[in-house]
């Protein structure tokens, strides 16, 4: 055993020491060969692995049963591609890797590139509430609400007889009269219930409910007449259908009028006059998202401002934060400082709490006139700080700087704190005065640190949807557009409103589309942010 | 016996990959126990998303369902804030529930995205308020049961006014009378103002949003915001906030304004049934008033009705149409509802056992029964937003004429729709 928990310290040593000198981990044992072995941490690491394995290949083995039995061949076929891939790796010595990299490969795929491709296959679609599922679905739900009952006809009671597969109606006329009639058969008066057929009982009815709900029974000779149909399997009305669909044509028609709707390839059945049948149904519609985004004025004008103020927000955001956050790091940084601890844990506690509660809470201390600020602080003010526009803009900076400078402060403490004394000591040997040194000495070197933080934070904000929705939701509204926009209102905020918000139905189609476009956007600043900040490791 | 530290990364790796996987067997396996039925008995559950409140009073309910058809009641529960839109969103995919509990206003996104299907109620519609039923109608068809219906009203604290009012200006000559220091509470929002409160006020003017075709349902092609009515409730409405009396105040928001009656700071309060138990809890004496009209016509609050509906791709369709129709239209049920929720019932004589026990149901009803069901139609949903910011900038003194302001909303929302 003990020779064996010194093999297993560390792989890499366990390797070289197999193969460059055996003699240290074997002693002189003629027999000894290095054997290619399964796995390299002994026997415990091998059956947890196996274990593991197993249980991921059993849960996949159900998950392509149940993916095939639904006829999802897609799904099924890369997770059997994903899974075969993931025994390999493990089970195959060496890809050392490979075994490294699977896990978080798996999860970037599942978080990141699925929800991308998804919003942009979205994106390419007319899907939202008016276009919510399949065509098969939109014709059926047509079809079922083109079922009108007859006006003033009475109800019947019913039973539900079963011959074989056949199922028919025996009612109950309103004078007391019994009636049968089946889907070919229409109504005719009988004694009794017919030879051969069985009446059906509740539970047998619900579940043949799919062929109950089929039956319709035409009254007369005559189909305009109507057919009789249960939705319960104990009442049924007569009803007439306003509309006929012809399968195939693929088109409905109007019963009464004869109008035509055909399908316009938008995801409509739409008549000549324009009119169109609900619901509509998903389909693609190319890059009109993305030109209704540039084109359409009503959404243009607003996003441009926006736009310019999602970049306002974001760099104003990131640059408080981090003067704020530098300042007290230096002033609370000074050796010597007393009680230096209890400052740091005060000056942190905004970050500490949740934000979307600290939002609420200003949300309330700022009411013009029942808020804190303007009534105790101000002493009875009526400055409308969530009610202006630019006070308001004002107002979401402020919050978010309140929200996020400890965390600048953090990040700037430890930054200070790692910076060599003897180049300070150097600077100050040299005369330079205290501005000079922290000018030139310690925000160069401060910045090789905190850069890329500063660019995550600048993305951050830039989508930073909880500081906006709690604090003002967007408000004040801009006047001069039909969309709910405000003053306030960064680009994910927008496309938020535009997805779910109250404005006439959601349009995920439109609003995957805006999704794509600030993705992008944020790459780019992303990408150039980046470049920019390998000339400052250059300082080092 | 130690792992080291890299094959612990793996197994760790592995553990999380298994979790993945498991966790997404298990959501897809959730929309196939519902699908495959035939081997496990005789029945598919039923599943219905309701909230939380009401959970308890269709526990019952179900109970005697189970028991007369043998189908199991699954009452599920959702956050009624976003219930609608997880019900459009889940029901083309198979993993909608049965039925939904949902208020009527939003049947026209419900039928825009065919995710509902209509119901024949037949005699049983008889039993239930005719308003209910016209906000259950979606196009002509029927689309739901109602249970429940609520609207605004005058709830006066009789210790500071005695007598009820009949119009706006005698509640506000009361109400300074009774030197509070409001005359007149209205939940308001700082942000959005609030046209659902305000509106039975509005109608007093003959102001409506859409004009209503002879069966009460809504002509869409005819937004009526925008005519003289509107703008002269516009004109008075300016002179009721902070550029004239100061009545309307949009920084008092909903809790504000509750938090200030209970307190005793005004004698009339226009709230809706849901701040009744706050108000009683609180010891304060109180009545419920009909609207006053602050324009000579009949003040008519929006009325909100709640139902139950049946999804359009429910595998159980005809149970569950049972359960519906015949189940939750009975007077136990809609009692039970209300005892919960203590709205007034929808079924009439279920209304009638509830307002002959409790005169606020009556009162409420009655005011209920002058009021216009609320546009279920999905236009409505373009309108809130610049309807209730045009009341906003009115009552702040804002944005000039009160009239531009009020035909510039009624411009913007018919350019949306």
């Amino acid at each position: 055993m003990a020779t064996a928990d010194q093999g297993t310290v560390n792989e890499g040593s366990a390797k070289q020491s197999t193969t460059a000198a055996p003699a240290n981990r074997w002693g002189d044992d003629p027999l000894f060969k290095p054997k290619k072995r399964l796995t390299s941490g002994g026997l415990l690491a091998l059956l947890v692995k196996v274990i593991l394995l197993g249980i991921i290949d059993a849960v996949a083995i159900l998950a392509v049963y149940i993916l095939v039995g639904k006829g999802d061949w897609i799904a099924a076929g890369v997770l059997v591609i994903v899974v075969a891939l993931v025994n390999f790796v493990y089970l195959r010595p060496g890809l050392l890797p490979g075994k490294y990299l699977t896990p978080g490969l798996f999860f970037l795929a599942i978080f990141q590139i699925f929800v991308i491709v998804y919003t942009a296959f979205i994106a390419f679609t007319n899907a939202g509430d008016a276009h919510n599922s399949t065509k098969e679905d939109a014709i059926a739900q047509i079809i079922s609400t083109s079922q009108d009952r007859v006006p003033d006809s009475p109800s019947y009671t019913v039973q539900v007889l079963k011959q074989g597969d056949q199922f028919g109606l025996l009612v109950a006329e309103p004078g007391g009269d019994l009636s049968f009639g089946t889907n070919e058969q229409p109504l005719e008066e009988v004694n009794g219930p017919p030879d051969g057929w069985d009446e059906l009982n509740l539970n047998q009815i619900i579940r043949f409910q799919d062929e109950v709900l089929a039956v319709n029974v035409p009254i007369s000779d005559d189909i305009n007449d109507g057919t009789l149909r249960t939705s319960d399997g104990q009442n049924a009305f007569v009803f007439t259908s306003s509309l006929e669909y012809d399968e195939s044509a693929d088109t409905f028609t109007d019963a009464e009028t004869g109008v035509v709707y055909v399908d316009d390839g938008e995801g409509n059945f739409r008549a000549e006059n324009g009119e169109t049948l609900t619901p509509g149904w998903r389909v693609f519609i190319g890059l009109d998202n993305f030109a209704s985004v540039f084109t359409n004025e009503q959404i243009r004008d607003p996003l441009l401002r926006v736009t310019i103020w999602t970049f306002v927000f974001a760099a104003l955001s990131t640059l408080v934060c981090f003067a704020f956050g530098l300042f007290l790091a230096i002033v609370l940084n000074h050796p010597t400082l007393r009680g230096k601890k209890v400052y740091r844990i005060l000056v942190i506690l905004p970050y500490a709490f949740p934000a979307y509660l600290t939002g609420l809470v200003w949300a309330g201390m700022l009411n013009q006139e029942f808020g804190y600020i303007n009534e105790v602080l101000l002493n009875g003010a009526s400055i409308p700080w969530l009610a202006d526009p630019w006070l308001a803009r004002f107002s979401v900076i402020f919050v978010n700087m309140w929200l996020g400078y400890g965390y600048m402060f953090l990040v700037c403490t430890g930054a200070l704190q790692s910076l060599p004394d003897d180049i300070v000591e150097a600077g100050k040997v040299d005369g330079a005065s205290a501005w000079r040194i922290f000018r030139s000495i310690k925000m160069p070197l401060l910045f090789v640190a905190v850069a890329p933080l500063l660019i995550a934070t600048f993305a951050y904000n830039f989508n930073n949807f909880g500081v906006i929705y709690m604090l003002t939701r967007g408000n004040p509204r801009f006047t001069d557009t039909t969309l709910d926009i405000g003053a306030t209102d960064i680009m994910i905020t927008m496309v938020y409103k535009v997805a779910f918000g109250g404005g006439g139905g959601r349009d995920l189609g439109l609003a995957s589309a805006l999704s794509i476009l600030i993705f992008i956007i944020v790459t780019v600043v992303a990408i150039v942010s980046f470049r920019q900040t390998k000339a400052l490791e250059d300082i080092n | 016996m130690k792992v080291n530290r890299k094959s612990a990364i793996g197994v760790g790796a592995l553990i999380a990959g298994s979790m993945i996987l498991l966790g997404g067997c298990a959501s897809g396996g959730s929309g196939d126990d519902s699908g495959d039925s035939g081997d496990s008995g005789d029945s598919t559950p039923i599943t219905v998303w309701v909230d939380i409140e009401r959970k308890p009073a269709l526990e019952p309910v179900a109970k005697s369902f189970t028991e007369d058809t043998g189908i199991e009641v699954k009452l599920v529960t959702k956050d009624f804030a976003t219930v609608d839109q997880d019900f459009i969103s889940q029901v083309p995919t198979g993993k909608g529930p049965d039925i939904i509990v949902s208020p009527h206003d939003k049947l026209g996104a419900y039928v825009a995205a065919g995710v509902v299907a209509p119901l024949e109620l037949g005699d049983v519609a008889d039993g239930f308020a005719e308003a209910s039923i016209q906000a259950m109608t979606y196009d002509g068809k029927v689309y739901g049961v109602p249970y429940s219906i609520e609207n605004v009203a005058l709830v006066r604290n009789t210790d500071l006014v005695a007598e009820p009012a009949a119009t706006f200006d005698e509640v506000i000559a009361n109400g300074k009378a009774a030197g509070t220091e409001y005359p007149f509470l209205v939940g308001l929002s700082p942000e959005q103002g609030d046209p659902y409160h305000l509106y039975p006020l509005q109608t007093s003017f003959g102001s409506q949003v859409f004009a209503q075709n002879a069966d009460g349902s809504y002509d869409a092609s005819q937004l009526v915001l925008g005519d003289a009515a509107g703008e002269a409730f516009a004109g008075w409405l300016a002179t009721q906030g902070a550029a004239g009396t100061g009545v309307f105040n949009a920084n008092i928001d909903g809790d504000r304004a509750r938090e200030f009656f209970v307190a005793g700071k005004s004698p009339y309060y226009l709230t809706g049934p849901w701040n009744i138990p706050a108000i009683s809890e609180a010891g304060i004496n109180y009545a419920v008033d009909p609207l006053p009209s602050a324009g000579g016509q009949e003040a008519r609050p929006f009325v909100g009705v709640n139902g139950f509906f049946l999804s359009s791709k429910s595998i159980n369709a005809l149970a569950a149409t049972n359960f519906i129709v015949n189940y939750l239209s009975t007077e136990d049920a809609q009692l039970a509802l209300y005892e919960v929720g203590g709205r007034p019932p929808a079924l009439i004589s279920a209304y009638e056992t509830a307002a002959e026990a409790d005169p606020d149901v009556l009162a409420f009803g009655a005011i209920g029964q002058k009021g216009a069901p609320m546009p279920s139609i999905p236009e409505m949903g373009a309108v809130w937003s610049d309807w209730g910011n045009a009341e906003l900038q009115i009552i702040k003194g804002e944005g000039g004429d009160p009239a531009t302001v009020w035909e510039t909303a009624a411009t913007n929302i018919q350019g949306k729709i």
